[in-house]
This record gives C-alpha cells, sequence and structure tokens, in this order.
C-alpha cells in the first residue's frame, strides 16, 4: 500500500472541494472496496477523504410514496428497513443476498454503487488490464473469464459490474442524487453506469469529485411487487453468476407492467426494456416469460468460459418471474 | 475412576483460543522484531535479467532489500535422508540463490523493514525485470512429458495382478471413464509465519509447523548449525491440513534476513503468497476401468493416475494405494505417472492421494451400479474381500461393510428410490448418494516425556504438534489413565523441538504414534512412584510389595491402604521424569491394518437454475477406539466439510498464458461457507483394534474427506441423471 494522507469532513461541500481538488483524491465511506484495492495496490490515492461524518444516512419517505435513501445508509439497514422491505422488496432481497453480515454493517449505499468489477486481471498489476491500466490489453477475453460478462461488452472489456443492489434498483428506476464542485444534478441510475467502449477505466458517469448524496427510489405497484432472484456457486457470501431483479404488476391475469434487470452478465446493471416490452400486455404464463427471457439475453456475446451464462440467466429471469406471477416473493 | 480414555473431554486448549490466549507464531511478542515482506516472481519460467532495489532501499524505514545478488549464500548442508514430510526425489527451491525462476509467486526478493507498512509499501518499490521462457503452465502441455516417478515403493511403481486387460474385456459389465481433480491449495485460517530470533549463533523460530523436528533439522542444516542450536515452536497452529508438514522457504528467508538486519524477524505471509510457495493438491487426471460379471462380481480393475508435479522435485501421491485393497478383483493394475510443470511442488493435502483416488473409484462403482441396475451398497458388500487383496496379509480389522450398514440405517438409505430423478421436494430435485472410505493406520517412531511434579499434578511433554484434532487432550487422557489420576491434573506441553522427539502430524498417525510412549511412560511412572513408596517409612504403603499397589484416584493404594501422589511428591525434593520411545515392531506386519468408512449424502439440485446443495450428510467410520468423541467429532465434520468443498466449490484457476494463479485469494478461490455445511452426522463402530497400539485406536484425521466428493456426485447423478466426472461440479457441468 502507498502512503496517503487522511482527512475527515463534516460537510458534503467540503468534501467535494477537498476531493475536486486533487486528482489523486478519493472519498472513503465503508472502506469495503477502497481498502481492499489500496492493499493490493490497484487503487492508490494521495488522499483519502473520509465522508462517514457526513449528514447522508437517513432514510426517508418522499411524497408521493417513494423512498430517499442517503449515500452513507448502511447496507444492512436499508435492507431490513421497513419502507424498503414493503415497497421495494426487490432491493431489500438483493442487500440481504449480497456479501457478509460484517460487510453490510460496515459498508455504505453510496459506495456500494461505486464497487469495482471483480474481475481478477483488474485486481493482478503484474497482468494487463485496460481497466487499470489503459492501453495495457484486455488479459480476460482470452482467459479466466467465467464470472465476465456477455452483455455491454467490448474489445477492451468484457468486466462485470458485479454489484447486486444496482441491478434491483436499476429495474426499480432509481435515480442518484449527485453534489459536484458546480452544483448538484440528478442522473437515472441506468444512465449511471456506462458501458466500456474503448474507455473501460470509465464506469459511470461520475466525475471526480462528486459526491453521491443520495439514492431515490420511485414508489409504483411493480415496484412494490419485485423480486430478486441471485444464482451462485455457493449458498452464500458470493457474487452472482446470474442474477434477476423482477418486478411485475399483474391485473387478472395479463401484465399491465414489468420491470427487468439482470445481473452477473452485464458490463453494467443490466435493465433490459426489450424484455420489459415483451411482457407487457401478455398473459402472465411461463410461455410469455421464456420468450422474454430470450429477447432479454438476444445480444449476448459469449466468451470461452461463460457461454453457459445465456442459458443460465434465461433460467434465472424465468424462475424469478414465475416465482413472482405465483404470488412468492 | 473410569478411564479418561473414550471420555468427550473438553479440548486442554479449548479456552486459551477462545479468549484470545493461545498464541500463534506470527502472534509472539518478541522485543525489537522488525518485518519481512517478499517479493515474488510474476513470470513462471526464466531468469531475472535486472532487479532494481534502489527505490525500496531508499523507501522509509527500510533496513535491508535481499535479493539473488546480495543474500547470504547459505550452506545447505546435505540431508542424510530427506526428511519424512517432504519430496523423495529433486531438490527442494533454496530461495534467493540464483537468478532462476522455476514458477509464479517465487521468492525473487525480500524487504525489512521496521513496520510491516513500510516493509509493504517498499516492497511495491522494487523492479524485477525478467528473461522468460516458454512455461509448462496447462496439464495439456506437460502430459507430453508424463512420465513414471522415479520414487519406486506402492506410490511409484505400476502394479498389476491377474490378466486385467483380458478380464476387462470379457466382461459382461464394463465402465471406462476419466475422472479429473483440479489443482485445490491448503488454505488454512491462519496463513503461514515465521518469526526468527538469532542469540549468538542460536536460532529460535516461531513457525507455523506440524513438524517442530523437521523444521528444526532444516534449519539446522540449511545454516550449518547444530541441531542443538535451533529451537522450533508452534504450540498452537490455525489449521494447516498438509501444508504445514514440510518446512518451506519462507522459514529460510525469515532467519537469513534476521541474521543480516540482526534483529528478530517477522515474516508472515499474505494469502496470494501461500497460493505461490507452501503446497498445493495436484491436479490429477485418472482413467478407471471396471469390468463385472452380471451378478455385479467385479472381475477387472484398472486404475491409471497422471498427476502434477514440479519440475525441481517430484511429488508423487498415494492416489492409487486405496484401489488395490478396496474390492476383491483377481484382475487389477494401477498406473501413476507424473507431470512436470513450471509449478512450484505440491504438498500432502488432507487425505493425499486417498482423496484424489477414491474420487475416480467409488464414481466408477456407481457407474457400475446403474449399468448392473445394483444398489451401491449392495455392489460393495458383494465385493468384499477377506483378506488384503494385495498384500494378502489377514485384515487386522476391516468393518467397512458394517460402517455401509450402520450408515445406510442411520441415513435411511432404505427410503431412497433408485430412478434417476424420482426424488422431489418441492420445487427441487432429491438426489441420495454413498461411497466408501479408507486410509492405512500408520505408526512411527516417538518419544514422550512424563513427570509428576511435586504439588502430584502430572506434566506431559513431546515435541509433537496439535494442529487442532486435539493432542493437548487425548495425551492427557492416556497420561491420566496410565499414572492413575484425574485429566484435569495432567498438563500437556508440545511442539517445542527442545522436547522429545515425535513423528509429524500428519497422516493419522500421531496419536497411534504417541500414545504408547506416552502411556507406557506413565505405567513407568507410576511403578517407579510405587517403588518409592513401599521403600519409604513414612508412607502409610511402607513394606508394601510394589506390585500390588494399584494407581488409581490421583495416588496408590493396596492392602486397604492408599498414598495420595501429592502427599508422596510432599516428600521428595525433586519431580520425577519418566522419558521414552515407542516404536512399532521392526518385524515385517502380520496384518493388514487401515481404517474404513462410508458416507450417506442427500443433495438438492434446484431444476432451473442447477444449484446444488448438499442438504444432509451421515458418514460412519471403523478406526478403532474412538479416544474422544467431542474432538473426534470435529474432525470427521471438518473433514467431511472438506470433501463438500472438494465435491462442489474448490478449485485453482490458472491462466496458462502466463502460469499464474487468478483467485489467488478467499474471495475467488470458493471453499463452503457455513451456509453451505447442511447437518452433518458422523457414527462410530462401536470396536477396538490393538494391531498398530495398545489403546486400539487407529486415526481419524484424513479418513473423514476420503470419499465424500463422489458420495455427493453420486447424488447429483442420481438427482439429475448427469454425471460428473470432473470436480467441481459446477452450475455450467449441469445444463
Ligand atoms: C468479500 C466481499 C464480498 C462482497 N460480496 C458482494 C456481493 O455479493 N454483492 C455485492 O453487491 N457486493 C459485494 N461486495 C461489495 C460491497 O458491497 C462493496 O464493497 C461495498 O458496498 C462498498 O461500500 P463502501 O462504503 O465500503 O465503499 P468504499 O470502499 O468506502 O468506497 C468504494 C468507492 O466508492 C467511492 N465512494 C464511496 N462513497 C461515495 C459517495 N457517497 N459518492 C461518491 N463516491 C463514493 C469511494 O471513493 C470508492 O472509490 C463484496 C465485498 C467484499 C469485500
Ligand atoms: S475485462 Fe476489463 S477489467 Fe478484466 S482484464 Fe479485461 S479490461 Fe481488465
Amino acid at each position: 500500500m502507498r502512503a496517503f494522507n487522511y482527512s475527515k469532513t463534516r460537510a458534503a461541500g467540503d468534501a467535494v472541494m477537498t476531493v475536486s481538488g486533487q486528482p489523486e483524491a478519493k472519498f472513503i465511506a465503508g472502506g469495503t472496496t477502497l481498502v481492499d484495492l489500496m492493499r493490493i495496490n490497484v487503487e492508490t490515492p494521495a488522499q483519502v477523504v473520509d465522508i462517514n461524518a457526513l449528514p447522508l444516512k437517513t432514510i426517508q419517505a418522499l411524497p408521493g410514496g417513494g423512498v430517499r435513501i442517503g449515500a452513507l445508509a448502511r447496507m444492512s439497514e436499508v435492507a431490513e428497513h421497513p419502507l424498503i422491505v414493503q415497497g421495494f422488496p426487490a432491493v431489500s432481497q438483493a442487500l440481504l443476498l449480497s456479501a457478509s453480515p460484517q460487510l453490510r454493517n460496515k459498508a455504505s449505499i453510496g459506495g456500494n454503487l461505486m464497487q469495482r468489477t471483480r474481475c481478477p486481471y483488474f485486481r493482478d498489476t503484474a497482468l494487463p488490464c485496460n481497466k487499470r491500466e489503459p492501453g495495457s490489453g484486455c488479459s480476460a477475453i482470452g482467459g479466466e473469464n467465467r464470472m465476465l460478462a456477455i452483455l455491454g461488452t467490448s474489445e477492451n472489456c468484457i468486466a462485470t459490474n458485479a454489484g447486486d443492489m444496482a441491478v434491483s434498483m436499476s429495474a426499480l428506476d432509481a435515480v442518484v442524487r449527485i453534489r459536484g464542485p458546480k452544483g448538484d444534478r440528478t442522473v437515472n441510475l441506468v444512465d449511471f453506469y456506462v458501458v466500456p467502449g474503448s474507455t473501460p477505466n470509465i464506469e459511470t458517469v461520475l466525475q471526480h469529485g462528486e459526491l453521491i448524496l443520495a439514492i431515490d427510489l420511485p414508489a409504483a405497484p411493480h415496484a412494490a411487487r419485485s423480486h430478486y432472484l441471485k444464482v451462485r456457486d455457493r449458498a452464500s457470501y458470493e457474487f452472482a453468476v446470474t442474477s434477476a431483479a423482477v418486478g411485475l404488476d399483474v391485473q387478472g391475469s395479463t401484465i399491465r407492467s414489468a420491470r427487468v434487470a439482470l445481473g452477473g452478465v452485464g458490463t453494467k446493471p443490466w435493465r433490459s426494456k426489450e424484455a420489459e416490452a415483451a411482457l407487457v400486455g401478455r398473459p402472465a404464463t411461463e410461455a410469455t416469460f421464456v420468450a422474454a427471457a430470450q429477447i432479454a439475453l438476444s445480444g449476448a456475446k459469449p466468451r470461452s468460459q461463460n457461454a453457459f451464462k445465456i442459458p443460465l440467466a434465461q433460467r434465472t429471469l424465468v424462475k424469478a418471474l414465475r416465482t413472482l406471477a405465483g404470488g412468492g416473493s | 475412576m473410569s478411564p479418561a480414555v473414550g471420555q468427550p473431554i473438553p479440548r486442554k486448549e479449548g479456552r486459551a483460543k477462545v479468549t484470545g490466549r493461545a498464541r500463534f507464531a506470527a502472534e509472539y511478542p518478541i522485543r525489537g522484531v522488525v518485518h519481512a515482506i517478499p517479493v515474488l516472481s510474476t513470470i513462471s519460467r526464466g531468469r531475472i535479467s535486472s532487479i532494481d532495489t534502489a527505490a525500496a532501499q531508499a523507501a522509509p524505514g527500510v533496513l535491508a532489500v535481499l535479493t539473488h545478488l546480495n543474500a547470504p549464500k547459505l550452506p545447505y548442508r546435505p540431508f542424510e535422508r530427506p526428511l519424512e514430510t517432504s519430496t523423495r526425489v529433486g531438490v527442494f527451491f533454496k530461495p534467493l540463490r540464483d537468478d532462476v525462476i522455476r514458477f509464479n509467486r517465487q521468492y525473487v526478493a525480500v524487504v525489512v523493514a521496521t513496520t510491516l507498512e513500510q516493509a509493504e509499501a517498499a516492497a511495491a518499490l522494487v523492479r524485477v525485470s525478467y528473461a522468460p521462457l516458454r512455461a509448462i503452465s496447462s496439464f495439456e502441455e506437460g502430459l507430453s512429458a508424463a512420465h513414471q516417478p522415479r520414487e519406486k515403493g506402492s506410490r511409484g511403481l505400476p502394479y498389476q495382478r491377474g490378466d486385467p486387460e483380458l478380464a476387462f474385456a470379457a466382461a459382461a459389465v464394463r465402465v471406462d471413464q476419466r475422472y479429473t481433480i483440479p489443482t485445490e491449495h491448503h488454505n488454512p485460517l491462519e496463513t503461514h509465519a515465521t518469526i526468527a530470533v538469532w542469540n549468538g549463533n542460536q536460532l529460535t523460530l516461531y513457525d507455523k509447523s506440524q513438524w517442530v523436528k523437521g523444521v528444526q533439522q532444516h534449519a539446522a542444516l540449511a545454516f550449518g548449525i547444530p541441531y542443538d542450536q535451533v529451537r522450533v515452536l508452534s504450540p498452537f497452529v490455525g489449521g494447516a491440513f498438509g501444508s504445514a508438514l514440510r518446512p518451506w522457504a519462507h522459514i529460510d528467508l525469515a532467519a537469513m534476513a534476521a541474521q543480516v538486519v540482526k534483529r528478530p524477524v517477522k515474516l508472515s505471509l499474505t494469502r496470494e503468497a501461500m497460493y505461490g510457495t507452501t503446497g498445493f493438491r495436484p491436479e490429477t487426471r485418472m482413467r478407471v476401468r471396471l469390468g463385472a460379471n452380471a451378478s455385479g462380481t467385479l472381475t477387472a480393475v484398472m486404475h491409471e493416475a497422471w498427476g502434477q508435479t514440479s519440475t525441481y522435485e517430484e511429488y508423487t501421491e498415494n492416489t492409487l494405494d486405496a484401489t488395490r485393497l478396496m474390492y476383491a478383483v483377481p484382475n487389477l493394475s494401477t498406473v501413476p505417472r507424473l507431470v512436470p510443470m513450471h509449478v512450484s511442488t505440491p504438498q500432502y493435502m488432507r487425505g493425499p492421494g486417498e482423496a484424489t483416488g477414491m474420487f475416480a473409484l467409488e464414481t466408477a462403482l456407481d457407474e457400475l451400479a446403474v449399468a448392473l441396475r445394483m444398489d451401491p451398497v449392495a455392489l460393495r458388500i458383494k465385493n468384499e474381500p477377506l483378506a488384503d487383496p494385495e498384500s494378502k496379509l489377514p485384515w487386522s480389522l476391516r468393518s467397512y461393510v458394517q460402517t455401509m450398514q450402520l450408515g445406510a440405517e442411520r441415513f435411511g438409505w432404505a427410503r431412497r428410490t433408485p430412478a434417476v430423478g424420482s426424488m422431489k421436494d418441492g420445487g427441487l430435485l432429491i438426489g441420495m448418494g454413498m461411497a466408501g472410505a479408507t486410509y492405512p493406520a500408520l505408526r512411527f517412531p516417538t518419544s514422550a516425556r512424563i513427570r509428576m511434579n511435586l504439588s502430584g499434578s502430572v506434566t506431559v511433554l513431546s515435541a509433537a504438534t496439535d494442529i487442532g484434532p486435539g493432542t493437548y487432550t487425548s495425551m492427557a487422557q492416556v497420561a491420566a489413565d496410565a499414572v492413575g489420576l484425574d485429566v484435569a491434573l495432567v498438563n500437556v506441553e508440545l511442539a517445542d523441538s527442545k522436547l522429545p522427539y515425535a513423528h509429524a502430524q500428519g497422516a493419522s498417525a500421531l496419536f497411534a504414534s504417541l500414545s504408547p510412549a506416552v502411556r507406557e511412560a506413565g505405567r513407568q511412572l507410576a511403578r517407579q512412584l510405587a517403588a518409592r513408596a513401599v521403600a519409604d517409612q513414612r508412607s502409610p504403603l511402607y513394606g508394601l510389595k510394589a506390585e500390588t499397589l494399584t494407581a488409581v484416584n490421583g495416588g496408590l493404594s493396596g492392602a486397604g491402604k492408599r498414598e495420595s501422589y501429592a502427599a508422596l511428591m510432599a516428600r521428595s525434593d525433586a519431580p520425577l521424569e519418566v522419558h521414552l520411545t515407542s516404536a512399532p515392531p521392526m518385524s515385517a506386519p502380520k496384518q493388514s491394518t487401515h481404517c474404513f468408512g462410508s458416507h450417506f449424502v442427500e443433495v438438492s439440485v434446484d431444476p432451473d437454475v442447477l444449484e446444488v446443495r448438499v442438504r444432509r450428510v451421515v458418514s460412519a467410520f471403523g478406526v478403532g477406539r474412538v479416544v474422544n468423541p467431542r474432538t473426534a467429532h470435529s474432525q470427521a465434520v471438518g473433514g467431511i466439510i472438506g470433501g463438500i468443498g472438494m465435491a462442489l466449490h474448490e478449485q485453482t484457476h490458472t491462466d496458462p498464458r502466463y502460469g499464474r494463479i487468478m483467485n489467488a485469494n478467499l474471495s475467488e478461490y470458493l471453499i463452503p461457507v457455513h451456509a453451505d455445511v447442511p447437518p452433518i452426522e458422523a457414527v462410530y463402530l462401536d470396536e477396538v483394534d490393538y494391531a498398530i497400539g495398545p489403546l486400539g485406536a487407529k486415526g481419524l484425521g484424513e479418513l473423514p474427506i476420503v470419499g465424500v466428493a463422489a458420495a455427493i456426485s453420486n447424488a447429483v447423478y442420481h438427482a439429475t441423471g448427469k454425471r460428473v466426472r470432473d470436480l467441481p461440479i459446477t452450475i455450467e457441468k449441469l445444463l
């Protein structure tokens, strides 16, 4: 680990000013991503600005039924908060299926959105990786890519966005509230993340020094009836091989509105509006779900070890939809 | 007073461990200790063309940067005999000796600094350039150079009885399949660590070790000093599973660095470094051919294995030993081969050899049972050998069939419906599978000292380690019974090389090796005390015949009289000690001594997303006397969990282009977490086997992992109809 300066701020504006004024500065919240990466010399900030004292911890109801989650609320609090459990079950489930209780107690919601890929080459400074060292090459394309993405990839990077919560929130139209040196702005979570293209080092639209203040979740029937299904190689404490966040509003036997996002397969949390279109107005049957799942994966580009993710993601999505339509959550 | 052996005595060191008072190697508070961090190679084969240490040297707190250019050339005196726990063929890796790179994550430098953080920061500043050579980093590439092991004996040589090719060709039912287990790493929770302290030419090593005497010998030869100038301590070990059986190069590095900086040096390996430097279970590919007649009698067995090894040493496992004795079959061959690769040398990992070979054999047997439409338990019972088919010796005690009967009953095997996919629970497919287990019962020469203290308590002393099986406790039990006092009054001191010689804690042999010495020393101690008492006018036992006294309840009694050890010792001015070495008989064995067991497993498989979860395990073991049901249980359950990992999770991933392990951490190298561990019931046959020791116990460390992976894979087949022959059983293999 490289030596670094540490400071703590109490006002969001100060935090933004400090970090935006210093190209090698970083915010730190729970530190569960940042410190890990600093220890293996993948992140080497010269300055670390502790934001834990900022007043961004509240989870509050918004007029109209939505919820605002402060960026410093911890994963465990959000997962168990009644407003989330009732209004956005997929978000609660995604959080409870993430990491371990200890990590969830420590990790913040803002940090969670900003977690880095688990691509093994990104974490090994001995080998080429375009995301870590632009232009050095992508080792994963011809190497260990079982866990990597099949959607939104480029010839420069196929790294999966490994987060669970962001998948559920992408499905449910979350909005990110941001403060920057030039003021505040909001970005829809689906637009917050960017695919790698030729610049895999850029993962979000967040500019250096911009601070996430909160995430807003808008209320909707398909949010109240939502579900997150995570498929993984062991029963707990493991990232998704595939996952699906789904929300359905079914009236009679017809789907009125639908939300679909996939995890474990995309370079960003993979919202599939195409799959949603294939669900809306159709009967909530297995045939509908299978058709939607096929559409959701239609653009997938498999690599040497991860072609199985295409059928698996389809099965994951179908099972999630079936569970929801069957009344379970 | 009922005997202590056989009682579920709580761990002697349990409280110290759970309250943090037990000190592990890296935790010794040594005044003035400084920190060493190794730099690891990033290529697998070639030479170091240049190494730039200037920035590291200049970094804050740095005391030394050692590379092959400036490291002291240690004398490395030759071994008279290789250490029992090391490989027998080849030259062990000597760190910072030359510019040659033999494997990835090899030590190329070591940075010593005042604090750990300074050492870590400076290590990242060392710049190494390489002239790489093409390395053999994939098994396929290595296969072209596969060869017979140079090691002789049961593991190294091909074996044949009868004419297996002919019998196989003529068999009514045949199985011919290939099975693979991947490279697996031990991953004990406690990482390897050594603190080296020089005091003049005396070297003290606080080390994570399963064999302090081996480390002592290694270090003495490496530094060219007499054995008695090296002291090694390893009183507590946080898991090892074989990785700490052999002295590794970081010990040399720590002691070398301490010599150079003239300060005590702590070298605690990172998890990542352990993937390069402290051994692994070798990737092994196998072919098994089974032939049987229509009623299920085996007529031919052929088992071949190709096991990964390094290029500088040959590591050969007992992969095929179990196959030769498991079942009665007149025509059988086993052929071992080695596949040299540019990796570090593999190392015994729990159930070494047997765990690998039995995965293949016991899966193949399940395939045969399916082909014969026979119950897998019945098939095994049908082929039960009356004597050891290889040595022709009678079994000392073979209770394989009894373990299957007991296990099947406790599991409810009779409720299993044999058709694939026929069992369901809610939306889940249920599968039930079983497999057998075996491991040899071994014993090696070992010494112990036992002391009656002035207070009337007893101390047992031995250089043996307790890496978790419960040696502190079991030896207290043995001593308590031998001397005739309560276990609470027995104190056990272990894992200091100054103490009497003990064999390594491995191969399930330590209890069988050490307990006879402790027992006999304890009995002699009681006899000497009796002789003292009857000769001492102040003793109530004065004048009685020593032979007529019994040692019981913390004292001696006879003819209605009694004197406690405390009273007896109160008149003494020095403790009384007995030192004793015990060895198995030198003559050729007259019996074949093995442990047996069987596992019964229920799995669920999600038919949509194909997640496999183990729902319950019942394992039955025949291991002779169970010395302590409580510590035995933790051994058994630990081994079975290791087997679950082997079946479903564990796999070291190497990128063959770079020869680099890509999941060198506990996040991406999966092992079972709590949620993967179902209810496990381990049951034991009520039996004693005196063939290898006077306590009638054999060994339980290695056995429980053997066969578990096959039982799980057989259960997955039963649930899904998919036969997975290469571990681990991951989702894509079931799609
Ligand atoms: C062993 C392990 C297992 C895990 N398993 C899972 C899993 O199964 N599923 C899953 O989804 N995640 C998993 N995670 C990831 C975990 O959820 C993230 O590490 C965590 O959410 C990050 O939050 P943090 O507060 O600790 O972030 P930090 O480490 O403090 O910060 C992470 C990044 O975000 C930036 N940042 C933090 N807060 C803000 C803010 N308010 N505005 C702008 N930038 C900010 C920091 O500068 C830094 O770059 C796992 C992590 C570990 C270590
Ligand atoms: S996939 Fe992306 S993160 Fe992984 S090696 Fe390629 S460029 Fe790096």
